[in-house]
């Protein structure tokens, strides 16, 4: 087993898988990268599984020592990431010697980025993932985010990885937007037209106060019609909330799986990537689709990321 | 029963439109049903008083599709028998620093805290369903004599363990988190522990009952 130092750990450093679906009736929330689609493609560039353990880094990322070596490969947000101050590109495998450090900055786009590494990051599964579990301090290393000091076992190279790069293309269709594509929630009908219209005409401002829970946003306040008291329900990932003080909610990866406020809308599926690339003080919009048409692009995205021919030269 | 998209790869099974017994039943029946006989591209299941929120593989099948296909278990759930209830007792040190609101609670519904423990520990409870977090059994129905409303401002902390109220709801903490139900007391048991099967103590359907324990039997308890 070859190892990694955590040197520095950066502001909110996780180990996330594509997460523990399937266990809403023990009150578990999924969890799992909040940028699927750049994990699934940083780990596939090293000819790994779709859904190996990889770290998740927040806004700004950490110094990991790699005293055996590794192969790696950089997804989703740049952070400038350097070995021997030279920048590591995006998107493509490197190898790090032995004894190599990799040193990550502040972000320069995105919220997340993603560290891979071939044969993965070694943590005990909790109910089938490795992803971390914040709130109840479950999964990924010791239920928690990284810290300096924190030694993780990685995969140990079994083959040399190919250079395989991304198409042209590729990720310009996959870049992470700023604007939402929703269709309505199921209380939709709960608020009034001029609310609907607010929500897809106004501009929202992602708050300071926003984690894997879930954004809140600052913005025009959207109140639903009379009073009327909602039975806690199911909440979908991506599911659009009202506050009783008419504040907007995106729920999301790490979210409570039950909820009573009314939901006006959600983001599709084809989108829920972008939601975790949005940084607090982003200034986002949401655009109204049918459920026909999301289904539509969830299903093209779903094509072009399972095929490896269409993904890489 | 009554069908509502909820996003564009989940749907909304209303089996009832009140909390209570007729359709927590419901809800539990079509749950076991699709726990016994799993159907591929459901991804997932989140029961709730009323409801249960069906996430689908929406490359495989479409919303009207999964619509038709959750009706005919449906009807075969309305058959099957509704099994037997199981209790789970769960030991509580009610008031002092386990449970800091015991006082206002009492205060506000001009009780005395025993009265207010008496009616928490007088009835055997339904666990409607679990969510929030691991294991977070909500409990009801709460005598209305001490029905309180949440927090205005949650705790950023509340004690693993710590048994609160909330509505006409009562529930146990499983994990140290933030909360806002007014917390009564506190149980020296784990409630969710992942090297245990079943990692809950409290499962949906359940009937769960409070009983009451000394300061001393539950540091006893703790050390256990």
């Amino acid at each position: 087993m070859s190892l990694l130092v955590v040197e520095s750990a950066g502001l909110l450093t996780t180990v996330q898988d594509f997460g523990r679906e399937g266990y809403g009736a023990l009150g578990v929330s999924a969890s799992g990268a909040a940028d699927a689609v750049a994990l699934r493609l940083g780990n596939l560039l090293l000819e790994n599984k779709a859904g190996t353990p990889a770290l998740e880094m927040t806004l700004k990322g950490g110094t990991f020592l790699f005293p055996d070596g590794a192969v790696i490969c950089l997804a989703g947000a740049n952070f400038g990431a350097q070995v021997d101050e030279k920048a590591l590109e995006l998107w493509r495998p490197h190898a790090i010697l032995p004894g190599k450090r990799v040193v990550f900055g502040p972000t320069k786009d995105f919220a997340r980025s993603y560290m891979c590494v071939a044969g993965g990051i070694g943590v005990a599964e909790f109910l089938r993932s490795a992803s971390t579990h914040l709130l109840s301090g479950l999964g990924g290393w010791d239920g928690r985010a990284l810290r300096k000091g924190d030694v993780l076992p990685i995969g140990r190279l079994e083959k040399n990885i190919r250079r395989r790069k991304l198409r042209a293309g590729v990720l310009d269709g996959l870049k992470p937007g700023k604007t939402l594509r929703v269709t309505r929630g199921p209380q939709s009908d709960w608020f009034p037209e001029e609310a609907r219209e607010t929500l897809v005409g106004g501009e929202f401002v992602v708050s300071e106060e926003s984690n894997r829970m879930g954004l809140r946003l600052d913005g025009p306040r959207l109140a639903a019609r009379g009073k009327a008291e909602m039975i806690s329900e199911g909440t979908p990932l991506g599911a659009i909330q009202v506050t009783p003080s008419g504040q907007t909610i995106i729920l999301f990866v790490e979210q409570q799986t039950t909820g009573g406020y009314p939901k006006i809308a959600n983001v599709i599926g084809a989108d829920l990537h972008c939601v975790g690339q949005l940084r607090p003080r982003d200034t986002i919009r949401f655009a109204e689709v049918s459920l026909a048409e999301a289904r539509a692009l969830w299903i093209e995205q779903r094509r072009l990321l399972d095929s490896e021919e269409r993904l890489f030269a | 029963m009554r069908f509502q998209a909820a996003s564009d790869q989940a749907l909304l099974v209303y089996l009832g439109e009140k909390i209570g017994a007729a359709a927590h039943e419901r809800v539990v029946r079509l749950l076991r049903l699709l726990q016994q006989e799993p159907i591929a591209w459901i991804r997932n299941i989140q029961p709730a008083y009323c409801s249960l929120l069906i996430t689908f593989d929406a490359t495989v099948v479409d919303h009207a599709e999964a619509q038709a296909k959750l009706s005919e278990y449906e009807s075969r759930a309305e058959k099957m028998p509704a099994g037997k209830a199981r209790l789970v007792e769960v030991p509580v040190c009610y008031g002092g620093e386990f449970g800091p609101d015991l006082e206002d609670v009492a205060a506000q519904r001009g009780l005395q805290p025993e009265k207010v423990v008496e009616l928490h520990i007088a009835r055997t409870y339904q666990a409607y369903f679990l969510g929030f977090a691991p294991g977070f059994a909500y409990l009801g129905d709460l005598a209305e004599e001490i029905a309180a409303p949440r927090l205005e401002t949650p705790r950023k902390e509340v004690a693993a363990g710590s048994v609160g109220i909330a509505g006409r709801q009562t529930a146990v903490y499983p994990f140290e988190t933030p909360g806002g139900w007014r917390l009564i007391g506190r149980t020296p048991l784990e409630i969710f522990r992942k090297d245990r099967e079943p990692m809950g103590l409290i499962a949906i359907g359940d009937q769960v009952k409070f009983r009451p324990i000394t300061r001393a039997e539950f540091l006893a308890a703790r050390q256990a």
